[in-house]
Formats: C-alpha cells, structure tokens, sequence
C-alpha cells in the first residue's frame, strides 16, 4: 500500500489514525471481496455442470486475454505514479498519470467488449448454458467495477482542473487508488480461476 | 476534498432548523434517528395488520377470508416487513440516536452518507410495498404482492413458479434496502472505531456501541452475499439466465445456501442490538454494574464470528449428508454457549440489585425470559433428528417468533421507553407503560405458546386453512386471541406516545440516575450534543462522576459540584459558537431517488434506467463537490 498522506492539518484525528474516509474504503473493499466471492463461488461450482456447449475451451482466447490482463495490470503502476506525483506535488504529472490509469482501464474494457461480443457470435450468451450465466454476470460485474474505477479518476482529474482537489488532497487520489488496485488484484483471481483454470 | 466536519457555525445553522426542508436536508444523526424510528414503526403496523389477517384467516377450520393465493402473497409481506422493515431500521433508529452520544462524539463520521441511508431505506420500502398495487383491482382482493416466502426459494420464485412482478418488487426492493443496510453497516463501524471520545478505549464503550459495532461488521460482510443471490435471482428472471434452472444444470440448493449464509447472520443481526439496550436498561434499573462486562462484549463478539458457520442448519433436510449436518448441528449447539453466558450475566446483574421495576425494566425482563424460551427451543432443533420432525412446522414459527418477538421486539420497547424521554424530553406515562407491557406479554405468550403445540401436533407453515377434526382448531383459535392483545398491547402504547409528546412529565437531563454519557447532556440533546467533548475514565463514566463506592461496594453520591471538578479535568469547553458542525444537505434525498427509478426501469421500461441512474450520479456528484464545510 501507497505511503501515508502528507500531514497537511486536513486530516482529522482518530482513534485508529487511520482518515475515516480511508477506513470506509477498506470496510468497502473487505464487503466487495464477499461480493466477488459469491459470484467466483457460483461459477467453480458450475464450470462442470453445462449440458449444453459452447463449453470454455472452445471460446477462450487465453492469449488475448493475457494481454488485456496485463494492460489492467499496468494501470496500477501508473496509479502508483500518481499517487507518487502529488504526494511530490506535481500536479501536472498526476494528471498525466491518472488520464493513462483511465486510458489503460477503458483499453482493457475495449477488449472485455470486444471478448463479449466474440462469444456472442459464438452462440454464448446469458441464456445458453450456466458458463453463459455465470461467466457474463461475474465478469460483466468486474468491468462495471472498472468502468465506476475510470468515471473516479477522470473525476479526479476534472476536480484538479478546476482547482478543487489540490496538492494538500493526495488522500483523495490514494482513496481512489485503494478502489482501483483492488479491482486489478480481483482480475488476477478472476483470470486464474475462471480462464487459467479451466474444466478437466 | 471533502471536511467531514468543520462547517457553519452553530448559530448560523439554527436559524434554518425547523420546517419541512430542514428534516429533508438534515445530517443530524439525531433527526435521521427518529425519521427511522417513526418510519420503522409505521412499517411495523403495517406488518402488524398483515399478521392480524393472516391470524383472521387461521382462526379456525376450512375459512375463505383469504384465499391461498392471498394468503401466501400476505405471510411473505409480514416476514419481509417485519425483518427488513421494522427490526432492522428500528435497531438503526437506536445506532443514530445512541452511537455517537455514547461515544461522545457530535455526529457520525459520515453524516451525509447517514441520510442517505435513511433515505434509501425509505424509498426500499415504499417500493417494496407498491408490489400491493400490481396484481390488479386491489379492492376486489387482486393483490400483488410477492409471494415467495421472506426467503424467496429459487427455483420456486422463477418466473416459472411465480409469475408476475411480485418476486421482481421482492428482490430489487430488498436490493435498494441491502444498500441501505450496507452504507450504515460501514458508517458505523467507522464511527465507533474512529470518533470516540478521549480516553473512551474499546472496553471503555458501553455494551450497546459493542453491540452495534459487531452488527455494523455482519452488515458489512453479510449483505454482499444476498445482493450476489438477489442479482442471480434477477438475471434469471428478467434476462433469461440459469443461475438456478435445473433443466439447464443449475442447482436447486445454490440459492438456499447463498440466503442462509447471509440468513444467520442476518439472525444475529436482528437480536443482538436488543441484546445491547437489554444490557443498558438492566444495569440501571438494578443500580449495579453489568456483571461480566468483558464476558457480556466478547460473547458478543463470539456470537458474530459463529454466526457465519451455522447457516446449513435451515437446509438439514435437504440432504446434506450426515457429515455434513453433524457439523453444522455441533455448530448450531456451540452457538448457544456465548447466548447462555450472555443471559446468565444480565441475571447476575438483577440479582442483588435494587430493582426497580419501570416500563423499560419489565420490558428487558420480558426478553430475557421469552429469549431464554426462543434460544432454547432453538437448540432442540439444533439436533439434526429431531429437526427432521420439526422442519416446516408451526414448532418452527413459533421458535422464530419467541427470537425475534420475544426477543428483538421486546428489547426495542425496553429501549423506546428508556430513551424516548432523552430525546423528546419528557417521560412517558409508567401506568399505561406497564398496561401495554402486560397487554403485549400476556398476549405474546397466548398467540405464540400455543404455536409450539401446533407444531408438535403436525400442523406444517404456510398452509391457508386447514381441515377440522386434527386438533388444531382449539389452539389456533387462542393465538388469534393473543394476536388481538398484542394488537391493543401496541394501541395503549400509541396512545402514550402521542399523550406524553404534550403532557408527559419533564424528564430532565438525568430521569433514571443513568450510567452512560447521553445522560449527562440535556434533553432533547443540543444539535451539537457535546458544548465540551468530555473525558472518559472508566466503563460507565458517568455514573463515576455522581457515586464513588463505600467499602461495602454501595453508590455513595458525590455531592453536587464535586463532580464537576473531576469530570472537567481541566479540559476548557468550547465556546458553542465555535462549534463546527456539517452542513445539511439536498443531496443524499436526491441520490436515492434514483434507485426506485432504476428500479422501476427494470421492471417497465429501461429509458427509465437511465433516467435513474443520471439522478443517482447528479446527486453523488453534487455531494463530492458542494462544500461539507464554508
């Protein structure tokens, strides 16, 4: 995790010294695993259960998907960066670095676009079978997940255009960092479990 | 960005405190508190009714006052109020007024996102009782309502069992109330963990903030997993999907797994914030500490973790498996040990105390003994062979009613009539008090007593009528008996209410030589609830600033002013004018008007959707941007 906010006189003290706001974060975070989990869980138990095809190898596209992956995974490196920036206090910089955080996020929702309608031509859709089902709504829930991740950093980059989120407020891009790694690191448990891993 | 507490300055802010727009606009954590008070009771009225019908129609053989279609749409209604829509939002009612007193802090740590939660709690209810309207001419009996059970088994709420849009208001309705049940879950964890006053440790909190704090983190965990079986439920049934078609492959017990593992926690969810007033009211009313304190919070908290590992025992008859059910059942057993030693602490507490038998006292008593009855009924089927026998039986409904009635609803009336008083100033009248007290036991008992022989005599849940001749007859009669009771029990204390809102004697700050810091301001409390934050030194701080101990353990009163001089300790209060607190706020109303509207849009038209969803972020984004402070 990113370092502690400078100390700007903005932040409250607490009893835990951790800022509400960023306790709220990570309550949030700690309920969205279970939110995953449910859904991840759904899928294990029905990836061998399909009476109908098209089954999963027949529509994996595992080095596509490979590739989205990592570009997701990139993103949080120039998270990282931004975070860096304006704890440094150049706001230049974190804007570049949050519009590439976005650019990178939207890149990857591209090729989830592009890997849905893919399968649909195939014949899979949320009707088809359970790998339909499943498959459509735990995935189709992790990009509405990047995609709210993207409107928060081009918010942040609105808000710092316009003067209202300033050098003393790096809390508010680490906040929005906390969000964004954690839908990256449930990427990577979703692209092990449900690709990587695929039905004997 | 956002201050969450420097703001107007407190007499700026009183110019615009009364008036229609100020209780919309509000922040107050106070205000929110009795907008859910009076709303979750409203609500329990309605269920109220609801159950009345359901007891009319039971009252003897073969009656048609309901038809099955009727009644099965009215006993869904009844579970899903009273569990969503009353004890929840009531037990909320108590998190807003009490926490942050208790605490010592001036409001929550999210008091806009406190707003909207009250608010998406409202508009989760009025949705989900819009449903009544769907079915057709409400006035010639073509009621609309889900009829699915409060727990809504998939596969038989799939359109395929259950056509019509009852099941799609049930599950998108419980959906908006799942977030408002999740942002106050949140919000309070936060506060308690991070507002408390100085010197106020974790085992310096009283028992209540305990509860509430293990409460805010089985919200937090439980109410994802319900959201997850609400969506399944949805997709399958407004696009199509399988996630609980059998002929497709999907599993029939996925859906019961998904509920229940949220289900019991949900249990502990509903009791244990009765259990936190419970162990504030005893302790008064008794002038003795809480035996056990330590014993009492970590029972607590050992409730919360083992309420996650107990859910299969709703499903023994599923076949499982002997291991399986085994596990679960010794689960189930363990359960009962921190409950037994909570119950065995509040009698300790009683005992050797100076009793003194009040409205709150008897109604804290009352859900000892009914809890004590309801936990204990719980562990006979806790035991897998017997709960083969008991399994879909009126055995069942009575266990559940003797938690939750006995239990929850018995403990909210401890906590309305000791703490009312705090926030609207005045008592309420002890005669009618202890009228309604007895009203409400004697006809809790002769309603739900009655239930525990009908199931042990066969009689299954949700049937609709039933055939003369099996025995039922006498003891279904006597609970519709007690029903009425209970109904007048909750009339006398309606008219109490509304009398003691204008002739009930003066409280003062401190009516019931109290143990806990929102007795030490006065009443109703000041919007900005401390003028200084005071100093914590011990569990029950403030009954140490009115009583040291003689040798024998006995109060001996601190003369007046004394006190003071310990309580101060040299900390200078503010001047009230330089007390900061936030401003009110359009937004968080706004924000939740939309997700009706999204709603609404799944449901008849999806531009609607999208209307919603632009209401929803115009209001998130107006939030972020107005200013919390000047």
């Amino acid at each position: 995790m990113a370092a502690h906010a400078p100390t700007t006189g903005h932040t409250l003290e607490t009893n835990t010294g951790l800022d509400n706001r960023k306790l709220l974060m990570w309550l949030f975070l700690a309920s969205d695993c279970l939110f995953f989990g449910s859904f991840i869980a759904a899928y294990l138990l029905y990836r061998d259960r399909n009476v109908v095809g098209p089954y999963q190898d027949e529509l994996y596209d595992i080095p596509f998907t490979s590739i989205s992956s990592f570009v997701l995974l990139m993103s949080s490196l120039t998270m990282v960066l931004a975070l860096a920036a304006i704890q440094r206090g150049n706001m230049r910089a974190m804007r570049i670095w949050l519009v590439a955080t976005a650019l990178l996020g939207i890149s990857f929702l591209a090729g989830q676009a592009f890997e849905f309608t893919e399968f649909y031509d195939h014949g899979l859709s949320l009707e088809t079978n359970l790998f339909g089902t499943t498959f459509f709504v735990l995935t189709g829930f992790h990009g509405a997940h990047v995609a709210v991740g993207v409107l928060i950093l081009l918010s942040l980059v609105h808000a710092s255009a316009i003067g209202k989120l300033t050098e003393k407020d790096s809390l508010a891009v680490e906040i929005g960092g906390l969000y964004w790694h954690f839908v990256d690191i449930v990427w990577i448990v979703i692209f092990t479990l449900v690709y990587l891993i695929q039905p004997g | 960005m956002a201050v969450t507490t420097a703001g107007a300055l407190t007499h700026g802010q009183s110019e615009s405190y009364s008036g229609l727009w100020s209780w919309l606009t509000t922040v107050d954590h106070k205000r929110i508190g009795i907008m859910y008070g009076v709303t979750s009771f409203i609500f329990f009225l309605l269920g109220g009714i609801e159950a009345l019908l359901i007891r009319i129609q039971l009252a003897g053989p073969n009656q048609t006052f309901l038809d099955q279609d009727q009644y099965n749409r009215i006993f869904t209604m009844h579970g899903t109020t009273m569990v969503f829509l009353v004890v929840m939002p009531m037990s909320s009612a108590f998190f807003n007024l009490l926490v942050p007193l208790m605490i010592g802090a001036r409001d929550v740590a999210f008091p806009r996102l406190n707003a909207f939660s009250y608010w998406v709690f409202l508009a989760g209810g009025i949705f989900m009782n819009v449903s009544f309207f769907t079915g057709g001419n409400i006035f010639d009996g073509e009621i609309g309502a889900p009829d699915g059970g409060w727990f809504g088994y998939a596969p038989l709420t799939l359109n395929e069992y259950s056509a019509g849009d009852g099941i799609n208001y049930w599950l998108l309705g419980l959906q908006i109330l799942g977030i408002a049940s999740l942002a106050g879950g949140l919000n309070f964890a936060v506060t308690i963990l991070n507002m408390r006053a100085p010197g106020m440790s974790l085992l310096r909190m009283p028992v209540f903030v305990w509860m509430t704090l293990v409460t805010s983190f089985l919200l937090i965990f439980a109410m994802p997993v319900i959201a997850v079986a609400l969506f399944q439920l949805m997709f399958d049934r407004l696009f199509d999907a399988n996630f609980f078609n059998p002929a497709a492959g999907g599993s029939p017990l996925l859906w019961q797994h998904m509920f229940w593992l949220f289900g019991h926690p949900e249990v502990y969810i509903l009791i244990l914030p009765a259990m936190g007033i419970v162990s504030e009211v005893l302790p008064v009313f008794s002038r003795k500490p809480l035996f056990g304190y330590p014993f009492v919070v970590f029972s607590g908290v050992a409730i919360g973790f083992m309420s996650w590992g107990v859910w299969a025992h709703h499903m023994y008859t599923t076949g499982l498996g002997t291991v399986a059910n085994s596990a679960f059942g010794i689960a189930t057993i363990l359960i009962a040990v921190p409950t037994g030693v909570k119950i065995f602490n509040w009698l300790a507490t009683m005992w050797g105390g100076a009793i003194s038998l009040t409205t709150p006292m008897l109604f804290a008593i009352g859900f000892i003994s009914m809890f004590t009855i309801g936990g204990l009924t719980g562990v006979t089927h806790s035991m897998v062979p017997s709960d083969y026998q008991q399994q879909d039986t009126y055995y069942i409904v009575a266990h559940f009613h003797q938690v939750l009635f006995g239990g929850a609803i018995f403990g909210l009336f401890a906590g309305m009539y000791y703490w009312i008083p705090k926030f609207s100033g005045r008592l309420l009248n002890e005669t009618l008090g202890k009228v309604h007290f007895w009203l409400m036991f004697i006809g809790f008992n002769l309603t739900f007593q009655p239930m525990m022989i009908l199931g042990m005599l066969g009689m299954p849940r949700r049937i609709a009528s039933y055939p003369e001749d099996y025995g039922w007859d006498i003891w279904n009669g006597i609970a519709t008996g007690g029903a009425f009771l209970i109904a007048l029990g909750v009339l006398v204390f309606i008219i109490n209410f509304i009398m003691h809102l204008r002739t009930g004697a003066k409280a003062g700050d401190d009516p019931w030589d109290a143990r806990t810091l929102e007795w030490s301001i006065p009443s109703p409390p000041p919007h900005y609830n401390f003028a200084q934050v005071p100093q914590v030194h011990s569990v029950d701080d403030w009954w140490h600033t009115k009583y040291v101990e003689d040798p024998q353990g006995r109060p001996v009163p601190i003369p007046a002013g004394a006190a003071v001089a310990t309580h101060d300790d040299g900390h200078h209060g503010d001047d009230e004018h330089d007390i900061h607190m936030p401003n009110p706020s359009f937004y968080p109303l706004l924000a939740a008007l939309g997700l009706p509207l999204i709603a609404f849009g799944l449901l008849y038209s999806y531009p609607l959707v999208a209307v919603g969803a632009l209401i929803l972020v115009v209001g998130l984004y107006g939030w972020v941007y107005e200013p919390a402070s000047d």
